[in-house]
């Protein structure tokens, strides 16, 4: 029996991809007759040549545009291999449905247009399918009837390429000069390329090896049902993910950490010896253990436990990301809640480029963080693919909302501190002062910036070494991939504090100047920073600041413009307990006085 | 693992996943050689266990008798449950397969489907087709998703990615799942030879009482079939590659009546299935359009 192959073929819109896989299959006859004569009367209606793409583009609404919507799947085999090839649309809007095929598929054919080489559509596919773990590429440059079949023009895009596929650490691959239109170099050697030696497109089809060395080999097997149809029989039914196992093998539970013996083996209905990668079996155990489906069988535990990951997602939403919402993960036949903690750049295909953002879209290639309500049993996609994939489902409107593979494990309990030799005291020794963080907060407009400006000047004539950070400026910087949520403005707030201590271990006076409107924030401020901490609130009635507000942000959040603006439709939460008051409706000399009277002690 | 190893292992890996997580499933069953490899699927998948889902077959009342016959054998065979719908507002209206064309397919295969899958309150429904079998069928995923009144939106399909199933639905929604969807005609066939699955013997050449209408040769199966002027019956050694209705399936000449045979004219044949359903190339997007209105 012949061994089957799945290819995805994709690229940019209109670099001939249906055309190609309607060609190959008109050549190689296996197109039936009734089909042809189908494609002969509708081909007439447009244009006097054959319209290939007509075979693959089933859809209604492809036909009357003329594009490739979603992934047709197309049989066919030669006498050396079954195929299942994947039409990918190559649309931007559609990326998500170029995604399903690259998730089913073990070779991407890559299609590039002669004239119009490596778009910006071209590199979105070739990631995601690199990204996905596909290992092997056919490139495909197309329409070199356009450029009269040149060799310069083939090298030409050849070298672009090869120098894109070096970043991208892409090494096994074949590059093939093809007219799809024309059918040059599709199944046998084109006599318009005699200076093209290599093997035609089907030829290395059919040769191509899948590059299985990456795979990983150990025993593991999913519980996907347990089958108890009577008291006598409990069987554990599923796919043997890799490896293999013989009846009678000690196995270990994961995540329960039991150990039991297989007694009957079953692959899928036929009692057998032993079993391997890929088949569908059931287990039948020689004693009654903690285990249900998403769990897992091995030999040994070399998975990861863990409920806190760095991944590689790609958003297929309609619905941007909401990061306050949860939703489902599914891995394998587990599915656990989640939450998305962090982005931690967009990849931007244009650019070639990591971007800092706040929102994401459909069709986003992102890294994130994620965190799940509980542990589950996975391992890093790299070392093992099976495990370390995933999706996530909106639980709200049922949509698959991304697909995602596992880059490394978070775990803070996995990191220790350093101890290092030079620390604060030595350093603020050298500086002749004592570190401290003087934390102002109030409302805005309340004299947070001024006071704080006035303060460092101080600091500095009496020759102390100062840094003022100051709510605006981070937020251009350090964060700008935050917002105003709750949740941002909590995490605007911890950044800074972990600043402000690193500024106090190199031992500078710090002085900040940010709203932190919630008692919390504070707390948690002052546990960061320790017990340098002063906290000097700036008090100042809201109808005093409002009067003083001469960028008049206090009438765009009373019209709405600005939503959760502090005072007006978010809370302030007065200081508890601060080191400082200061009562900022007297005059700013006066204010300065009072202020410097005051941090002595702390100095 | 060969080739047809590997199409077992997906059929049953979903199978059993949609029994896993969905609430309340069916696997519809027409009596066809497909339907006669998912059937022999499902047994392999819950294995020692019976299918933990009933079967449903919808009975336009125009079906080869023998299919009936082969039905009822192997429902009490392998001892499953076996639903059988009939629209019987249709019924009583006379709706058929001569008079109506394709009002016939709609109100007895498409609105039958519909309303069996409402009174049961099926959430997902298994169903046999395949992918190499039509183009718009080549589009679809494993898990298709319909909608209330049963419609199938093509252009926003659920992305399915690798064997990561995504079975939720929203209230009144419903999944028709395809586990045989990567398989080919040919796989079929070989399947049913390797694993030694019965089929209804229609599928094997026989001297049997047929009609030449509009090119095709429909087999006169029962009184119900009125001659035309001019037709007449011949009795010609024929038989079917696809099943149907009676008289909406064409039969042709063969004398292929050994799985072997079948097999050596599969490979070799020139036309595809569905010629020899009268109601499929009418248009040529007609099947997309039914599976818009709900058909499977």
């Amino acid at each position: 029996m012949k061994d089957l192959l799945k290819i995805l073929v994709c690229g940019s819109v209109d670099d001939g991809k249906s055309t190609l896989i309607g060609h190959l299959l008109y050549n190689c006859n296996c197109i039936y007759l009734d089909q042809k004569d189908n494609l002969i009367q509708e081909s007439k209606k447009s244009q006097e040549e054959l319209d290939y793409s007509l075979l693959l583009d089933g859809l209604n609404d492809e036909r009357k545009q003329k594009i490739t919507i979603d992934v047709a799947y197309r049989y066919f085999n030669t006498n050396k291999r079954s195929f299942i090839i994947a039409d990918a649309p190559g649309h931007e809007e559609y990326t998500r449905n170029m995604a399903v095929g690259a998730s089913n598929s073990q070779v991407a054919v890559i299609l590039i247009d002669v004239t119009n080489p490596l778009l910006s559509q071209t590199k979105r596919h070739l990631h995601i399918c690199h990204m996905f773990g596909i290992k092997d590429f056919i490139f495909v440059v197309n329409k070199m009837d356009l450029v009269n079949y040149k060799k310069q023009e083939f090298l030409k895009v050849q070298n672009l390429l090869i120098t894109y596929l070096k970043k991208l650490d892409i090494s096994s691959y074949n590059i093939i000069p093809i007219s799809a239109k024309a059918g040059e170099n599709l199944n046998k050697p084109s006599p318009k390329m005699p200076w093209y030696k290599k093997d035609d497109f089907l030829t290395t089809l059919e040769k191509i090896d899948v590059n299985t060395k990456s795979l990983f080999q150990d025993f593991c097997f999913n519980v996907q049902r347990v089958s108890r149809p009577n008291s006598n029989f409990r069987g554990y039914q599923g796919p043997v993910i890799s490896g293999q196992v013989k009846n009678g093998d000690e196995l270990l539970s994961l995540p329960s950490h039991q150990k039991v013996k297989i007694i009957k083996l079953y692959a899928p209905d036929k009692q057998v010896e032993q079993a391997s990668k890929d088949m569908q079996i059931t287990l039948q155990l020689d004693r009654e253990i903690d285990l249900s489906r998403g769990d897992f069988l091995v030999k040994k535990d070399t998975f990861i436990y863990g409920n806190m990951f760095s991944c590689d997602l790609l958003w297929t939403d309609d619905e941007a990301l909401n990061l306050n919402q949860t939703y489902l993960l599914k891995i394998n036949t587990k599915i656990v809640n989640v939450t998305i903690t962090n982005i931690n750049y967009l990849y931007d295909i244009n650019t070639d480029t990591k971007k800092s953002v706040s929102t994401i879209d459909k069709n986003a290639i992102f890294n994130c963080d994620i965190l799940l309500q509980e542990k589950i049993v996975c391992d890093l996609f790299s070392k093992n693919q099976n495990l370390g994939r995933f999706i996530l489902i909106n639980p709200l409107s049922n949509q698959t909302s991304a697909a995602g593979i596992i880059k490394s494990q978070l775990n803070s309990k996995y990191i220790y501190a350093q101890n290092l030799t030079i620390d604060r005291s030595k350093r603020s020794e050298m500086k002749n002062q004592k570190p401290v963080t003087f934390w102002l907060t109030g409302l805005s407009a309340s004299g947070k910036s001024t006071i704080a400006n006035e303060l460092e000047k101080y600091l500095v004539t009496l020759k102390k070494h100062t840094m003022l950070l100051d709510g605006d400026n981070i937020r251009l910087g350090l964060n700008q991939d935050l917002g105003f949520s709750l949740n941002d403005r909590a995490e605007n707030l911890r950044r800074v504090s972990e600043v402000a201590k690193l500024l106090n271990d190199a031992g500078l006076i710090c002085i900040t100047s940010f709203i932190s409107p919630l008692q919390k924030n504070r707390e948690q401020a002052r546990k960061i920073i320790g017990d340098n901490f002063v906290e000097i609130y700036i008090k100042t009635p809201l109808d005093v600041c409002i009067k003083r507000d001469i960028k008049h942000i206090y009438d765009k959040a009373r019209q709405g413009i600005i939503k959760d603006f502090t005072g007006i439709s978010s809370p302030f939460e007065e200081p508890t307990n601060p080191e400082i008051i200061v009562d900022n409706t007297k005059p700013l000399p006066e204010v300065m006085n009072d202020l410097i009277t005051k941090i002595e002690k702390y100095l | 693992m060969d080739h047809l190893d590997r199409l077992e292992a997906e059929a049953i890996y979903i199978i059993r996943e949609v029994v896993e997580e969905c609430s309340n499933p069916v696997m519809l069953y027409s009596v066809g050689k497909d339907s006669s490899v998912m059937l022999h699927l499902a047994l392999k998948a819950f294995y020692p266990e019976k299918p933990p889902f009933p079967f449903l077959h919808i009975d336009t009342t125009w079906k080869f008798k023998e299919m009936i016959e082969f039905r009822d054998k192997i429902s009490a065979k392998y001892g499953i449950n076996m639903i059988v719908y009939t629209n019987e507002e249709g019924l009583k209206n006379n709706i058929n397969p001569f008079d109506h064309s394709s009002a016939y397919t709609d109100i007895m295969k498409t609105q039958a489907l519909k309303q069996a899958l409402d009174k049961y309150k099926f959430t997902a429904a298994f169903g046999g087709a395949r992918r190499d079998e039509e183009k718009s069928r080549a589009k679809e995923r494993i898990f298709s998703f319909r909608d209330k009144n049963h419609s199938w939106n093509p252009k926003k399909q659920r992305c399915e990615f690798w064997n990561l199933y995504n079975t939720r639905i929203n209230d009144n929604e419903s999944i028709r799942v395809f586990p045989l969807s990567n398989w080919t005609e040919k796989d079929i066939w070989q399947y049913i030879k390797r694993e030694n699955i019965e089929v209804v013997p229609l599928y094997y050449a026989k001297k049997r009482p047929v009609v030449k209408r509009n090119g095709n040769l429909i087999m006169v199966d029962d009184e119900r079939f009125k001659l035309l002027p001019g037709e007449k019956i011949v009795q010609e050694t024929v038989r079917f590659r696809t099943l149907g209705c009676y008289p909406l399936t064409g039969a042709f000449k063969s004398n292929a009546t050994t799985l072997d045979e079948i097999i050596k004219e599969t490979l070799e044949a020139k036309y595809s299935e569905r010629i020899s359903r009268v109601i499929d190339h009418e248009k040529n997007t007609s099947m997309e359009q039914r599976k818009r209105e709900g058909y499977f």
